[in-house]
């Protein structure tokens, strides 16, 4: 093997697994030892520059950085990333000051965003303080676009929202409330430079059984539904209500309708548990509420009696896995299940039925814009696409991701330049040595468990539609939970020509991490004859270079690493150091003048 | 020296031995030598072997006198026996423990301080005695712990870290354990654990006094370009002369022995040593073999190293004592004091 080069910011990147995870490639180590500090406005502002919107995703992330955090591999559970970073949102003083202002005077380039979601006050936050005019059309009187209208206020208080989006409109976008728009022919004969689409993924899916419209009343389609619960279109239901699907829109479907008086939520979905989209943590939250989720069942018929909806039909599965992990579905029987209403909530679908198909914008045959990965833009050079109207429904912080990356393409397709060619990726590497065994970060590791989030008891979280269930960690919480974080971006950096192979490090190592051995190739070999061997083939190997005595090379296994620096502290010549990484991510703006 | 204790946390793939017990149930206190101490391998590698013997923590004691050596037997086996003696007098008590419990295994931790200068005529009698021992002998040319005087087995020629050159003649331990009749003597090297760690199992499950003397570089004060003692000089120099494998009972062999330069080594446990010279003219049974080699080795500037002679037909202090063959905490107590009137009796013999 060759050794590894470090120079390149993508290997230090990805042994910080949140950061690597995240979509908008947020510094959660960063972040989580400013709010350790009590420094909550700093945190807050270093969580902001990548995410925007920490306060709203502090409470509603769907948390890629989770399932990756080290902490779940060597032990249980990661680190609770997502609520911590609500703790610096809460606790944090008034900031306005420090956030990007746009300039008095304009560049003179106009954009118009469809859509007030968040990918496009993302696209906003990041051109407005380059002196863009920037104007936002959206169909409700209110920003946020799904995060308002589809995540409930128990789970995001409308507050929140108002704060997070106003530090951004407040900079001076153009507001267009109530105004959808109807034609993009008639939105670009405005003469506008640029435009991006990020109006998401607004159309429920349908589910077409015998008996669908026989009583339509009592089945709802979810997205909608919750939307008519949030304007106060719809405040009441049946009694027994089934929910169709189980992912994030059908958990939010189960509690609202919870509270709009059913008494009675089953939630069911067609396959086991394991496959269930819905995050783990929102199913626990729906069944601590007295949901019942119901496995294995595929819906067959509604059951209409005198036009009026009793129940659903559903066939009970048994699903079995073939050698090559097909798996395959035989009914059992078929049950029916009385119930008064239906919710079905089982996937979303884009909807663009006012970008006329001749203005060089290209569709697919699924009905979907032809947009470029990386740049994010459209067969017609002035239109970007971003969030879910991309490339169909993800969530939040991947919206977030599209915004900061189509910006950089606005902005240089303004400028006059090759979107295609995008700014680089940097970063900082410094010695986080301050002393004999001193060093700028908590190296210690705490063996806590993970924190329990406090939620709002249950009789008292029924007696109004907005009662926020979750309500932040303690302080004291806090405290103890930023300290499970391992520091991933605090770097095992090692020097070649400066080991003497005393094997210090090796010894230390509580994790196994390190290996002094003959090279070979190809990587996998390397990997079964390690100190412990390296199975888990998504984490990286870092080869030295030759050692100066055996010209045998330095192994390390990024897998369970735990950055507690003893390898650093036992090294007699400094070739192990710790070393504080910082990842640059460019921004609209930063390279483009 | 490390600021912090090592995280209580394993690696998911480590594995159990015989007894359940993972590497890490077999370490002990966090090492307080210098970094990047040799020390500190030995200690790793006795770790690595007791873990692959199944040894039972609380079936070992670790003896120790003064010195840096001396502070290994803290870092690792932390649910083991331990004795830590006063300066070279770890042979003399370790004699006594052994002959009240003759079942502990006996791990003692020594330096080149430690047995050849204070402690030279407390070693060289464990060795005559023939005492069931692993006698680690963590050699690294200096007295660490006073800041890096020249220490018995500094080499002649070899200089201090200021430069000064050391004019007396280095007692060498593998020579000395050969001339006084041990039945298992080795060298090895705290930087090579491929080689260490089999002879330090092997050491154990020796009957008799076992001897292994392990150059161990003091970073501190010997790994400078002057020393005889550093991890340049010891990987340039060094030759391996016998390989050593341990085989212990339970594993069977299932290697065929078709090389002819294998000889395989029975041990009272039942276990085995299987010896491959890597020297033509080796015959690391036949001690005046051995000892003419290493003599040889020596005369060119060559560290020998590997399991170097190895006697398992000696009888060790209980054959020779004629000792009882339990431990005395099983002995009855009114046969272990059998009361005045039996004293009197033995006394009237002496009369």
């Amino acid at each position: 093997m060759g050794a590894t080069d470090v120079s390149n910011p993508r290997y230090y990147h990805k042994v910080v697994d949140c950061q690597w995870a995240c979509p908008a490639h947020t510094n959660v180590p960063g972040y989580l030892r400013l709010i350790a500090q009590g420094r909550y406005d700093d945190s807050y502002l270093l969580n902001r520059e990548s995410n925007v919107f920490p306060g709203i995703l502090g409470r509603t992330c769907d948390r890629p950085c989770e399932p990756a955090c080290r902490r779940g591999r060597v032990e249980e559970k990661p680190v609770a990333i997502c609520r911590l970073k609500r703790v610096a949102a809460d606790n944090r003083g008034d900031i306005r000051d420090r956030l990007p202002k746009a300039p008095s005077k304009k560049n003179g380039k106009r954009v118009a965003l469809v859509g007030a979601g968040p990918a496009s006050l993302t696209v906003a936050n990041d051109l407005l303080p380059l002196g863009y005019d920037v104007t936002i059309y959206e169909r409700n009187a209110q920003p946020g676009g799904l995060m308002r209208v589809n995540i409930p206020a128990f789970r995001l208080p409308a507050s929140v929202l108002d704060e997070e989006c106003g530090y951004i409109i407040d900079m001076g976008a153009n507001m267009r409330y109530g105004t959808p728009v109807e034609s993009l022919k008639s939105l670009l004969a405005e003469g506008y430079d640029a435009v991006f689409v990020g109006s998401g993924a607004p159309k429920g899916k349908e589910l077409d059984i015998p008996g669908r419209w026989d009583a339509p009343e009592q089945v709802h389609i979810g997205i909608e539904w919750l939307a008519n619960v949030h304007f106060g279109h719809i405040d009441k239901i049946g009694e027994r209500v089934l929910i169709i699907g189980v992912g994030n829109t059908a958990m939010d479907c189960c509690r609202t309708a919870k509270r709009v008086g059913a008494k009675d939520v089953k939630v069911v979905a067609r396959r086991g548990r394991k496959y269930f989209k819905a995050s783990p943590w929102e199913l626990e939250d729906a069944e601590e509420e007295q949901v019942e989720i119901v496995e294995n069942h595929a819906p067959k018929r509604f059951v209409v009696e005198n036009g009026k909806l009793v129940g659903l039909e559903f066939e009970r599965l048994q699903w079995t896995e073939d050698a090559k992990g097909k798996q395959s579905s035989t009914v059992i029987e078929t049950v029916v299940m009385p119930c008064d209403a239906v919710i079905l909530a089982i996937g979303q679908d884009n909807a663009f039925p006012w970008i006329e198909r001749d203005l060089g914008v290209d569709f697919d045959a699924k009905g979907m814009p032809v947009v470029d990965k990386a740049t994010h833009q459209s067969s017609k050079p002035d239109v970007f696409f971003g969030g879910d109207a991309a490339w169909g429904p993800e969530n939040i912080i991947w919206a977030v991701a599209h915004g900061h990356a189509a910006a950089i393409s606005i902005d240089l397709h303004c400028q006059g330049k090759p979107v295609a060619e995008r700014p680089p990726e940097g970063m900082s590497l410094v010695s986080a040595k301050m002393g004999m065994h001193s060093w700028a970060y908590e190296n210690d590791y705490d063996a806590a468990k993970r924190a329990k989030m406090q939620h709002e008891a249950l009789e008292k979280r029924f007696s109004g539609i907005g009662i926020e269930v979750e309500l932040g960690y303690t302080p004291e919480q806090a405290a103890r939970e930023v300290q499970r974080c391992l520091n991933c971006d605090i770097q095992t950096h090692f020097t070649a020509p400066l080991c003497i192979e005393c094997d210090a490090c090796v010894d230390v190592c509580p994790t196994n991490c390190l290996t002094i051995t003959t090279n070979s190739s190809p990587i996998d070999e390397l990997r079964t004859r390690l100190s412990a061997p390296a199975l888990n083939l998504a984490q990286e190997l870092y080869v030295s270079a030759e050692l100066p005595q055996t010209r045998r090379v330095m192994v390390k296994d990024e897998d369970v690493c735990l950055h507690c620096g003893l390898c650093a502290e036992r090294c007699p010549t400094a070739a192990w150091d710790m070393r504080t990484f910082d990842l640059q991510l460019p921004y609209a703006g930063q390279v483009s003048r | 020296m490390t600021s912090i204790a090592k995280p209580p946390v394993r690696h998911p793939s480590s594995r159990t031995n015989g007894l359940g017990l993972t590497l890490r149930d077999y370490e002990g206190a966090m090492s307080t030598l210098c970094a990047g101490c040799g020390h500190d391998s030995v200690t790793a590698a006795l770790v690595q072997a007791a873990w692959e013997l199944d040894l039972e923590p609380h079936r070992a004691a670790k003896m120790s006198g003064i010195g840096c050596s001396s502070k290994t037997t803290a870092y690792f086996m932390k649910q083991s026996h331990g004795f830590n003696a006063v300066h070279g007098r770890m042979p003399s008590v370790t004699s006594g423990a052994a002959a009240a419990n003759r079942d502990l295994t006996y791990i003692g931790i020594s330096g080149d301080g430690d047995s050849l200068s204070i402690g030279l005529g407390q070693m060289s009698h464990a060795i005559r005695r023939n005492v069931n021992m692993l006698y680690v002998l963590e050699n690294n040319g200096v007295y660490g712990l006073t800041k890096g005087q020249f220490s018995a087995s500094a080499d002649i020629g070899s200089t201090s870290k200021k430069g000064e050159a050391n004019e007396q003649a280095p007692i060498d331990p593998v020579l000395l354990a050969l001339t006084l009749g041990a039945t298992f003597v080795a060298r090895s090297f705290s930087g090579d654990k491929k080689q260490l760690v089999p002879i330090l199992k092997a050491g154990i499950a020796h009957k008799g006094f076992a001897l292994v003397d392990v150059i161990s570089p003091c970073v501190s004060f010997n790994d400078h370009e002057g020393s005889t003692k550093s991890y340049a000089y010891t990987r340039e120099h060094e030759v391996e002369v016998v390989h050593a494998d341990f085989v212990p009972l339970r594993r069977e062999i299932t290697v065929p022995e078709t090389n002819e330069d294998v000889s395989v080594v029975q041990l009272h446990d039942g276990g085995s040593v299987r010896l491959r010279a890597t020297a033509p003219d080796y015959d690391p049974t036949d001690r005046d073999s051995a000892y003419a080699h290493v003599r040889a080795c020596q005369a060119r500037h060559e560290i020998a190293t590997g399991l170097l002679f190895v006697d398992e037909t000696g009888r060790d202090m209980h054959d020779m004592m004629r000792t009882v063959p339990t431990p005395l905490i099983d002995v009855p107590f009114e046969r272990l004091c059998p009361g005045s009137a039996a004293l009197d009796k033995l006394m009237d013999r002496f009369r």
